[in-house]
Parts: C-alpha cells; structure tokens; sequence
C-alpha cells in the first residue's frame, strides 16, 4: 500500500549531491511531495528532509540505495507517526479585501497564524503546521483574493530517542 | 571540503607544477603504467604532460572513446586492476558514457578524466562544452568537477580509493582547462578512507553461523555465484566450501571462470541461456546460497516463480543488493573472502550423493538434446558451437574468453571452458554490443603472456570496427573469431520465436572482413567449410600477431536451452 513517507538522508555538503539523490526517486519514476536541505545538528553534515508516496517495500530499498552513494552518511526512513513535522506557509493577501470588521483578528487567532508585514495594499500572512492545516487557511483566504501563496517542504524529526547517534 | 578523508603522508616533497602534470604525477602514485584514450581540445594540456612521462604511462590511442573505454574494462577485468580513461569535453565525454553504463552495472573499476572547457566558460554553451557531472551521475560511483588545480590530488586519489574499493566501479574526474594549465604545489596523498563511505561492511558472525545452520541442514543446497567471488579474489576459498559440503554450483555469465569448468562441483551456468540442470533444479533446491551475485533478471526468470521453495542466504559486499529482487532468509553482508573464510569451518562435510545425481541426470537430457547437435553437427553450416568447442580442443581452456552481446555471446559462454580466474570478460548487465573488440585489446595488453580470443558476431563487431586501427598499432596480438550468420541472430531468434517470424531489419549485408583486417595489416581468412574448421582455428592460434578468422555459420540457427522472458527458470525450453 503507498502511503507517505518521510526520507532524511544525512551527507556531506557536496556539488550535485542533491542530483544523485533526486535521480535515484526519479530512475523509479517516484515523484517528490516536497524537498528540504539544511545543515544538521553535527558540524559539517547535511541533512536532506524528502517526502514521497509509495510502498514500505520500494521505500526500504531506496534508502540503501541512497546509503550507495559515496557521499552519503546515512539515510531513514518514516511514517509521518514516527516523526514530528511541520511545513510554513506564506499569503500575500489584498489588505483592502480583509480589512473590514474583525476578520482579520478572526483569521489569526482561529488559524495560529502571524501577520509578517504589512504593507498600504497588501499584507503577509504566515502560518506553520501540517499541509493540511496551511491548506484550510488558503482554502479559507481564497474567497478574498490570494495573491501570492507559497508553502516550503517539510522538515522533520524523528521521535524514537537517539536512534541517528553514530551519524 | 568536500568528502572527509583520511590520507596517508605525502608520497614525495611538495613541487610547483600544472595541473595537467599533477594528473600525471598522480598516475604513476598510483602505479598506473597503461591508460587508454582520445585527445582534443579540452583535455591537451593532460596530452601534452603525458608526451614528457611516456616512459612510465603507455597510452594507447583508440579510434573512438567508446573504444578507449571498453578497452579500458578489459584491462581492469583481467587485471583486476582500475583501468583509466582519458577524453576530452563534450562528445569525447560522451561517447565515455555507454561504457561507464557498463562498467558501472558490471562491477568494473575505473577512473575516467575527461577534460572540460574553461571555468569561466562553465554554462555558457562553450564549444565541446557538456555537463558531463550530471549526465555521468547515475552512472558513476563518483563524480567529479575540479576547476582548481590544488583540488586535484585529493580528488584523484578518493578517486582510485573509490573506483577499486568495495564494489568496485567506475568514478569520472571532469578538470576544466584553466586547472590543468594552472601552476600549484602538488603532493599526492593515498586516500585510505572516506568519513561518508562504508566500501565493506562489518562481518557479522552470527548471520555466519545462521548460514552455516541453514547449508548443515539442507537435504538439497544449490550454489550460485557471482562476479563477486572474482572481485573478491575469494576463488580458493570459494572452492574450499562447496568441496567440504559437496555443493553443487551454478555461476552466473559475469561468474564464469571463478571456478574451473570441469570441476566436478559445477553444474553450469544459470539464467535464460544456461544450462538445464541448475535452472530446472533452482525450483528444487531446499537452501540456496547465493555468493557475490545480484539475481539480475536474465537469471531468475519470473521472480514470483523463482526458489520460492527454497530459504536462502546471500552473501554480498552491497548492502543495496540484499532483498532487491529475491528475498533473503540470511543476508551474510561483507568481503566474500572474509565471510566464506568464517563459514567454511562451521559446515559439515556432506555427500549430497542424490541430490549430485539430479543434475547428472538433467546433464545428460541437455548434452543429448542439445549440447551434441551444437559441438559435433554432422551435416548442414558449421554452428557457433563447433567453433568454441575447437577453440577449447586447441587452447586447452587456457586462453581469455572475450565476448560480444548476442548469440555467440550465449553459445562461447555456455561451452567455452576456462580453467582460471578472470579468464571471461563480457558485456553482461549493460549487454553492450560493439564491446568485445576493444575490451579484447585492453585484455591482451593487460596479460600480454594470454592467449586472448574475442569471439564477437557480425553485427557487434561492426559497432566498433574501427579499433582493428588501434590493434593494429599497439600490434597486439588479439585473436578475433567473427561468427557470421549474416543476421543480429539473438533478435532474429526472437524474432522467430516471439514475433511471427516478422524480420524486421535484422538482415545484414557485410562486406569482406577478411580485406578490412588487410587493411589494417591484419592477417585473416573466412571460411565456412566444416573440414577447413580445424586448420583454420589453428593457422589463427599459431599466427604470431592479431589475427581474424570469419567463421560462416548457420543463419537461422537458434541458441537453446532457454528460458522464455517471463517464464519460470524450470520451464526451461530444449529446443
């Protein structure tokens, strides 16, 4: 059964690293949900966050392919029960269309969200949490004219204690 | 910083040199004294450099990168050791790429430098300019761009470590051209470890023990063996455990010559084109032991039908290869000399008298119904059978097998015998036509002391025709058998077999091979006669140079036993 599940794949900061990786989901015609690189909490070691939908099968094999490449220290595989993730979301909205009344105090205490700039004609709303929830708010703003929507790609970590010690 | 690693101190004091000498220093630090190539434009400060060390780095000069590399792969395949390539940018990059393919999907190590235009013309579709690092990339074990000359040694030797380490395979070092002009201090430090890049892993003793449990209790154990047991330089020991047990074993195309083929213990080759017995008995067997092999498609069949009745261990160095296409009850993951050295004192010395019988048994179905038509015909054009079984008759099995893609491939591989080690080199994973003649001069100049045989079909032959210009200048002395049946035969056969008999473009009409050699002062002589069989393959043996011997043989002739595609190994078909 294909379900979502969350890679990190831990590596050296190297040119074109993230092409291999990407080149071995694609070879498999797997397509990527969402993509994130960063630095890691060791010095000096990277960390890809990478989802992608298909089988427990098919994931256990991609990451020992991942762990192949010369450049890669160690890559995981989880469910989304087995991690804690969040993916930020930003809107740029009319200032004009949501100003009236109290919906903008509305939207921002229902949603947890925070207002990062705002601006004679438009303002920036910014909200973190799953998809689903970045989701309703711009399902919610929508009605009002979104003039800009952008949402990142998840980063995650794990929940089992220690369990990437040794990296 | 772009791969930690450790590094042994430098071999020599430091030195202001180029790049491009730099690159030749590096070579003979890592006691490469033979590379293969083409120059251009990008890549001649490297030529220039190499002019001055001539003495200590022969390079041979092919007629096409292509060739260079596959010539490279037959050096490295019957030297064991990492063959090197020298291109230039853009389509002398590319034409490495088909024999990166191969020696990447075959386990073959080498280092490939191509040369890249100038840094400050990276991206702006310069001329020869190619993204090589992204073409090669799933390709290559390793890849790399270096832009500076200071970044050269280090990026070399990982690049050695990594090509030969492990499984081993092939790794591309792009350098642009203003590194290779640029003057720096270079010393050169063997990389002996990368801090992201596990090339063996840890032997574990317990999944040794398993494995030993699982081989002590089979009523009916079935070997089957890789490219890995070379690689692994683990033939002796390999040797030392199926004897001890009395293990029947079957190799894989890529694991022929690991053990003598008249060893009582081999019941021959497995997959589509191998022989009956270990492919019948595969669905069999209680405890297949898989050794330094990848249970690649053409060997098992249809996976949902293959020893499904058996448990099985698997013994490999690629922890990626573990449950990939069959799944393992044991996974012994490890160096196969190490892990079989800890097995062999934990199995028992058995009989398995019976079980032996059951491949006699099938043996002698497959040499009545197929293997005496094939070796000994009576009438009709000589087969491609006759031919190899000549061959063995006169070199006694000491000569090096190499090979095309097709037919011949199948028939020189199931009849050819070998009595040592890396004495078969094919294009096995990649099946790449138009290998076999460059990989055959690589060979040659890798064990000059062997008899190297390139037994290659018409249309193979063809795709890389023109490195009968760089055997003749290296005046290697590479003995090429064409089997000509005037068709791309292991098409036509599908073709036959599976198509209606519809020959879609597979007729070839060939010139005169025999004048083509002349021309480039090789000896040669076609025949198609039967009698004139014997004579022939030794007028070609005892010719002291190169030599081509064209062999007619039946058109329509089809090689069997074989396995349908999506069929079970034990529907096998004779005929």
């Amino acid at each position: 059964m294909e379900q979502a599940y969350t890679l990190s794949i831990f590596s050296e900061n190297s040119v074109g690293l993230l092409n291999r990786i990407t080149s071995i989901l694609t070879r498999r015609h797997l397509n990527i949900d969402s993509i994130n690189s960063s630095e890691s909490e060791s010095s000096g070691i990277y960390r890809f966050t990478i989802v992608v939908k298909t089988t427990e099968a098919q994931v256990k094999k991609l990451v020992l392919q991942l762990e192949k490449q010369v450049e890669v220290m160690k890559a995981v595989y989880h469910t989304d029960s087995d991690t804690v993730f969040q993916e930020i979301a930003l809107y740029k909205i009319s200032t004009r269309s949501i100003s009236e009344g109290n919906l903008v105090e509305k939207l921002i205490r229902d949603n947890n969200a925070r207002i990062l700039s705002v601006e004679s004609d438009f303002m920036i709303i910014e909200k973190t949490g799953h998809k689903e929830e970045t989701q309703e708010l711009l399902d919610f703003l929508s009605p009002y004219g979104v003039l800009e929507f952008v949402r990142s790609g998840r980063v995650s970590v794990t929940k089992p204690m220690g369990e990437l010690e040794g990296i | 910083m772009y791969l930690e690693a450790t590094l042994t101190p430098p071999v020599k004091e430091t030195m202001r040199t180029s790049g491009a000498d730099a690159v030749l220093r590096s070579f003979i630090a890592e006691d490469v004294d033979l590379i293969f190539g083409y120059p251009g434009g990008a890549i001649m400060p490297v030529y220039d450099a190499l002019y001055h060390y001539q003495e200590q780095v022969r390079h041979v000069l092919t007629r096409h990168e292509q060739g260079a590399i596959h010539a490279a792969q037959g050096y490295a395949r019957v030297t064991g050791k990492v063959g090197v390539v020298l291109a230039t940018s853009g389509p002398g990059a590319t034409n490495l790429i088909t024999g990166i393919a191969d020696a990447m999907i075959d386990s073959t190590p080498l280092v490939c430098i191509t040369g890249q235009v100038g840094s400050h013309l990276l991206g702006t579709d310069a001329f020869q300019e190619i993204d090589i690092i992204s073409i090669s990339m799933p390709a290559t074990k390793w890849n790399y761009q270096v832009t500076k000359a200071e970044q050269l040694p280090e990026a070399l030797s990982r690049a050695f470590y990594i090509a030969r380490s492990g499984r081993p395979g092939p790794v591309l070092i792009d350098i642009t051209k203003d590194a290779q002009f640029e003057m720096f201090d270079f010393a050169y430090r063997k990389c002996k470890q990368i801090r992201s890049y596990t090339p063996v892993p840890t032997l574990n003793l317990n999944r040794v023990g398993e494995a030993a449990d699982l081989i002590n209790s089979a009523k009916k154990p079935l070997v089957v063996f890789g490219q890995g047991v070379i690689l692994g330089n683990a033939e002796k020991e390999f040797r030392q455990l199926i004897e001890k047990a009395n293990l029947p074993a079957a190799t894989t195309l890529l694991g022929l010559s690991a053990l003598p083929s008249d060893h009582p213990l081999h019941v021959g080759m497995l997959g589509m084109h191998g022989n009956y017995a270990p492919n019948v008995l595969t669905n069999e067997c209680d405890v297949l032991i898989a050794i330094g092999m990848r249970f690649d498609d053409r060997v098992t069949g249809d996976l949902s039908r293959f020893a499904k009745q058996a448990k099985v261990i698997h013994f490999d160095i690629d922890p990626s290869e573990i449950n990939k296409n069959v799944q393992a009850d044991v996974a012994v993951l490890g160096d196969c000399k190490e892990s079989l050295r800890a097995l062999i004192p934990l199995v028992y010395e058995r009989s398995h008298q019976n079980w032996l019988q059951e491949f006699e048994v099938l043996k002698g179905v497959e040499q009545c119904k197929v293997i005496e038509q094939d070796l000994k015909p009576t009438s009709g054009s000589i087969s491609m059978g006759e031919v190899i079984h000549q061959v063995n008759l006169q070199t006694d099995g000491n000569a090096v097998l190499v090979t095309d893609v097709g037919q011949h491939q199948m028939v020189a591989s199931r009849y050819t015998q070998f009595k040592q080690s890396k004495s078969n080199i094919t294009s096995g994973g990649l099946g790449t036509m138009g290998f076999c003649l460059p990989a055959a001069l690589g060979a040659k100049l890798g064990a000059p002391e062997r008899e190297v045989i390139a037994v290659i079909g018409d249309g193979g032959f063809q795709m890389t025709i023109q490195e009968l210009g760089a055997i003749f200048q290296t005046k290697a002395a590479v003995k090429i058998i064409i089997l000509n049946n005037s068709f791309l035969g292991m098409v036509r056969q599908w073709q036959q077999l599976f198509f209606d008999k519809r020959y879609s473009s597979t007729e070839m009409e060939n010139p005169d091979f025999v004048a083509i050699a002349k021309g480039y002062g090789i000896e040669g002589e076609s025949i198609s006669e039967r009698e004139d069989l014997p004579a022939a393959v030794s007028e070609m043996l005892q010719h002291k140079g190169s030599f081509l011997l064209e062999v007619h043989v039946g058109k329509g002739d089809n090689v069997f036993p074989m396995v349908p595609t999506g069929a079970s190994v034990s529907e096998i078909r004779l005929e």
